[in-house]
């Protein structure tokens, strides 16, 4: 399992500000959650579809869609910051 | 006092700049910028504005902005308070100070943290105009900005 975060517009959009995710077998990456959350609905595909602007993070580090993902990580998805 | 803060509460700039200062003899100079909230933004009237944050990430990446600046130029200290949650126009969002031996240092210290806070740190703003309220898309200009501090 992981913990999946949601900020801002994202959490809007998607309803959701976190839960736990068990990761689809075999070796997880961002990318391979990525492409897990897509295939739930239409609103899940729109929101990660290629070319939307999103960032990752992988316990509260920048990441990106190739780092490594393992049980018990914090994985958060947010649109580019806008803070200053 | 943590040189970093994420609060609601508003700031007090000239305490913050003394306790800064905290009556030492190196410091020759504090550069310091503070963001305010405008009233207006892409031509629309703004009423006010939500921030919001990633608690602990949040904190985290203004720590590991203010240790690149120190790693970049000679600091003495450096100070960041970003506000969080409901501001209206004229509100001080943000406070950031640098201080060094001379001012080279901590005015282009200040300027980095600034962009690099505007790029990295993760906090979203969420605007009201008169024709409902609307988050605020990033700028191209804050990506530009923080690019020419690279290599």
């Amino acid at each position: 399992m992981v913990t999946i975060l949601y900020f801002a517009g994202l959490r809007e959009s998607l309803g959701c500000a976190r839960e736990q995710v068990a990761l689809a077998g075999g070796t997880a990456t961002v990318s391979s959650l990525v492409d897990q959350l897509r295939g739930r609905s239409d609103s899940w595909t729109e929101a990660f579809a290629p070319g939307k602007r999103w960032r990752v993070a992988v316990n509260q580090q920048m990441a990106d869609l190739a780092t490594p993902l393992r049980p018990g990580d914090e994985v958060a998805f947010f649109p580019p910051v806008t803070g200053g | 006092m943590p040189r970093v803060r994420v609060q609601e509460a508003d700031f007090d700039v000239g305490r913050e700049l003394e306790t800064l200062a905290g009556g030492r003899k190196d410091i020759g100079a504090i550069a310091s910028f503070v963001g305010l909230v405008r009233g207006e933004n892409d031509g629309d009237a703004i009423a006010g504005m939500t921030l919001e944050h990633y608690p602990g990430m949040t904190e985290k990446a203004l720590e590991s902005i203010c240790d690149e600046a120190h790693a970049r130029w000679r600091l003495l200290d450096t100070l960041v308070i970003h506000r969080v949650g409901r501001l209206v126009p004229g509100d001080r969002i943000v406070l950031v100070a640098v201080a060094s031996a001379h001012r080279g240092d901590a005015f282009a210290a200040c300027e980095f943290i600034m962009d690099y806070l505007k790029t990295r740190a993760p906090f979203w703003k969420r605007e009201e105009t008169p024709a409902g309220s609307r988050w605020v898309e990033a700028r191209d200009s804050d990506d530009s900005a923080a690019q020419r501090w690279k290599g």
